[in-house]
C-alpha cells in the first residue's frame, strides 16, 4: 500500500434493512492528512466515520487502515480513537484518570502513566486539572479532555465527529486553530465530520462532500470552492449563481454558449464531455462579479439594483437581469465609504467578470 | 402584599389535613417501640417504667437467633439474585427493541399488584404438585418473584439515562465488553445497583404472606413473631424485636433513596454542564 492511501474505503455499502445509507463508497486518505467528510444531516458522513471507528459494520465493501482490512477488528481492537460529538467524558472519574482510561492495558508503571497523562495536559493545555472532576469543565475543556484521551494512545488515526458543534462562535474558532495546531504537532491523520462548509474549508487539507449516502466530490478547499464538478458541490459550498445555457458549438477547448439573460458566450472548458445542443448551468461566485455604476467597454450585462444588504467590510446585492429567472447574487468589498444613495433600488447597474470565473456544469 | 406564587400560597387546611394524615398512619407504629421499653407484659397505660429487659431477653433465644439467621440468608440471596436479574432485565429493555417489549414489562411488573395471597396459594399448589418440599428455598423462591419488579422498577430510570456513547468511548480506547462493563457502566449505574439491593432485601426480610404459604420448618423473622403472638408472656419481646426491624428497614429505605437521589443529583449536574 502506498503512502497515498493510508486509510482505504473500497465500494464500501451500508444497508439498514431496505434502507440504504451509504452507497458504495471508495475513498483515499493520505497519512497525515487533515481530511473532512462534509454535508448535510443525514447523508451519511456520521455512519462512514462510525465504520472507521467499528461501531458500525460495513454491509459491503472493505475498509483498509495502514494497509490491514478492518471488517473483522472490533473497535477496542482498532487503531483508531475517536472524539465524540458529546464528548463521552465519563462523569465517575476526574480529569486525569479519563485521559488515562485507555492506558490500562499498556501496563506500564505508574509513574510513567502519570508522565504520559502530565503530557497530554500540557499538550492540551489543561496543566493542573488533573484532579478536576468532568462536571466541573466548560464545553471547551470537556473537548480538550476528549482530545487528549483519544491522543494519549498514539492512534494512527484521529476520528472526530462534530466536535465543535456544542461551541459557541468565538469558542469554537480558537477549537479551529487548536485543531489545526493539534494536528501539525501530532502529525497523525484526521477524519473529522462536520455539516459546516466554513469550518471544512478552514480545517482541511481535501474535503469529501456527501449527500444522500453518495460521495460528490472529493477535492482541496480550493478545488471545491473554485472548481466544483456538479450543481450540488456548487450550491452546498458557499453561494453561487447559476445561469441555464445550451452548447451550441465546440472547437477546441472553448464552448460556445448561449446563456440566459447574457447571450453568446465563448469560454474555455478544459473537459471534452461536452457537445452540441447539451443543456448546462454557468455558475458564477457572487464575488468574482464586479458592479459597476457606468457602463464599461467590454463585454457586461446591464441590470438594476433589487435589493441591498449592507454587511459592514462587504454589501450583498441582488441585480435584475433583463431575461434571467432568479437575480444575480453579487458580493462586494466596501471599500470606500458606503454611499446610501448606491444602495436604491431600481438604479441601473453593470456587471462583468475575469473570464475564468465563470465555471460550466452538467445541469 | 400576601406571600408567595399563586401556585405556592400557604393553605392552612392542607397542612392540617397532612399533620393528620401522618399521625394516623404513624401513631399505632410508634406505640411498638414505645411499649417495647415497658416493664410490664401488659399493654396499656400507665406505663409502668423503663426496661430494656425485653431486649436481653431476645438475646438469649437461640429461636430467634435461628429465625433472624433464615431471613438474612434470605435475604442476602433475594437481594443479590433479583437485583443481577434486575440489571440484565433492565438492560435488555433500555438497550435492544424486542418485539412485544411493552408486554415483557408489564408481565414482569405484574407482582406488584397481584396480591401476595393469591401468588402465595398459586405457587403453594405449584411446589405440592411437582412434590419439592417446602424449605427456605421455595420461601427464596417467592420472595424474588415478589422483589423483582422493585429492582427493575428501581434500576431502569438508571439504564434509561445511560449514555450510550459513554460505552462506545470505552470500546474506542481499547477495553473490550467486559472490561467496558465494570470500568464504565457498572460505576455509572451503582447508585442504582446498591438501591435496588438495600430496597429488595428490606422487602424480602419483611415479606409475610409469601412466607406463611411457602416456609417449612425453618421460619423467618415475620413468621416467627406471627407464631409468638399466641403466648401473652411473649409479647413484650414480639414488640422489642419489632421495634428492631422497624429501625433497621428505615434505616436501609432511607440509605437506598438517598443513595439513588445521590445518582439523580450527580445526573442533574452533568445535564447543565452539558447544556451549558
Amino acid at each position: 500500500m502506498t503512502d497515498d492511501a493510508f486509510i482505504s474505503i473500497r465500494n464500501v455499502g451500508k444497508s439498514y434493512g431496505s434502507f440504504r445509507a451509504i452507497e458504495e463508497i471508495s475513498l483515499d486518505i493520505a497519512h497525515g492528512e487533515f481530511f473532512s467528510l462534509l454535508g448535510a444531516s443525514g447523508c451519511g458522513k456520521t455512519t462512514l466515520l462510525r465504520m472507521l471507528a467499528g461501531f458500525e459494520s460495513v454491509s459491503s465493501g472493505e475498509i483498509y487502515i495502514d494497509g490491514q482490512p478492518m471488517s473483522d477488528v472490533p473497535p477496542f481492537q482498532r487503531p483508531v480513537n475517536m472524539v465524540f460529538q458529546n464528548y463521552a467524558i465519563f462523569p465517575h472519574l476526574n480529569v486525569a484518570q479519563n485521559i488515562g482510561y485507555g492506558l490500562r492495558k499498556l501496563k506500564l508503571p505508574r509513574a510513567d502513566q502519570d508522565r504520559m497523562i502530565d503530557e497530554m495536559l500540557e499538550l492540551v493545555q489543561l496543566t493542573g486539572y488533573g484532579k478536576r472532576r468532568a462536571h466541573e469543565l466548560s464545553g471547551g475543556q470537556r473537548q480538550r479532555i476528549a482530545l487528549a484521551r483519544a491522543l494519549i494512545l498514539k492512534p494512527k488515526v484521529l476520528l472526530l465527529d462534530e466536535p465543535l458543534g456544542a461551541l459557541d462562535k468565538q469558542l469554537r474558532e480558537q477549537m479551529q486553530m487548536e485543531l489545526r495546531r493539534l494536528q501539525r504537532a501530532i502529525g497523525i491523520t484526521f477524519v473529522f465530520v462536520t455539516h459546516d462548509q466554513e469550518e471544512a474549508l478552514t480545517l482541511s487539507d481535501r474535503i469529501a462532500v456527501m449527500s444522500g449516502g453518495e460521495v460528490l466530490q472529493v477535492d482541496s478547499p480550493s478545488g471545491l470552492y473554485e472548481a466544483p464538478k456538479t450543481r450540488d458541490v456548487a450550491s452546498f459550498i458557499g453561494n453561487m449563481n447559476f445561469l441555464d445555457a445550451q452548447v451550441t458549438g465546440r472547437v477546441n477547448g472553448h464552448a460556445y454558449l448561449d446563456v440566459q439573460g447574457i447571450g453568446k458566450m465563448d469560454i474555455p472548458v478544459k473537459g471534452t464531455t461536452l457537445t452540441e445542443g447539451d443543456k448546462v448551468s454557468v455558475a458564477i461566485r457572487p464575488e468574482k462579479l464586479i458592479l459597476h455604476d457606468t457602463a464599461p467597454a467590454g463585454d457586461a450585462i446591464a441590470g438594476e439594483i433589487e435589493l441591498t444588504t449592507y454587511l459592514g467590510e462587504r454589501s450583498h446585492y441582488h441585480v435584475r437581469v433583463p431575461g434571467c429567472d432568479v437575480p444575480m447574487a453579487i458580493s462586494s468589498q466596501n471599500s470606500h465609504m458606503h454611499d446610501p444613495d448606491e444602495a436604491k433600488t431600481g438604479r441601473p447597474v453593470w456587471l462583468t467578470w475575469p473570464n475564468d470565473a465563470l465555471i460550466v456544469l452538467e445541469r | 402584599m400576601r406571600e408567595g406564587t399563586y401556585i405556592k400560597q400557604p393553605n392552612r387546611a392542607l397542612q392540617v389535613y397532612a399533620i393528620v394524615f401522618l399521625i394516623v398512619l404513624y401513631l399505632p407504629v410508634l406505640f411498638i417501640p414505645l411499649f417495647s421499653f415497658n416493664d410490664s407484659i401488659y399493654v396499656r397505660f400507665p406505663m409502668q417504667g423503663l426496661t430494656f429487659h425485653w431486649y436481653a431477653d431476645l438475646w438469649t433465644r437461640d429461636t430467634v437467633w435461628a429465625a433472624l439467621k433464615n431471613s438474612l440468608t434470605v435475604g442476602l440471596w433475594v437481594s443479590v439474585i433479583s437485583t443481577c436479574l434486575g440489571v440484565v432485565a433492565a438492560r435488555a429493555i433500555t438497550r435492544y427493541q424486542m418485539p412485544g417489549q411493552n408486554a415483557i414489562v408489564t408481565f414482569a411488573m405484574l407482582p406488584l399488584i397481584v396480591p401476595g395471597v393469591i401468588f402465595g396459594v398459586a405457587l403453594l399448589v405449584l411446589v405440592s404438585r411437582l412434590g419439592i418440599p417446602l424449605s427456605l428455598y421455595t420461601v427464596g423462591f417467592g420472595h424474588l418473584i415478589i422483589c423483582l419488579p422493585f429492582a427493575i422498577a428501581t434500576l431502569l430510570p438508571r439504564f434509561e439515562g445511560f449514555d450510550r456513547s459513554m460505552e462506545e468511548a470505552s470500546a474506542d480506547l481499547g477495553e473490550n465488553g467486559w472490561w467496558t462493563f465494570w470500568r464504565v457502566t457498572f460505576p455509572m449505574v451503582a447508585p442504582g445497583i446498591v438501591a435496588s439491593l438495600l430496597l429488595t432485601f428490606t422487602i424480602s426480610f419483611d415479606e409475610f404472606i409469601m412466607t406463611f404459604f411457602l416456609s417449612g420448618t425453618d421460619t423467618t423473622l415475620p413468621i416467627y413473631i406471627w407464631t409468638q403472638l399466641r403466648f401473652p408472656r411473649e409479647f413484650p419481646a414480639v414488640l422489642a424485636l419489632s421495634t428492631i426491624i422497624l429501625a433497621l428497614s428505615f434505616v436501609m429505605v432511607f440509605v437506598a433513596l438517598w443513595i439513588g437521589r445521590l445518582g439523580a443529583v450527580r445526573d442533574q449536574v452533568k445535564a447543565t454542564n452539558e447544556g451549558a
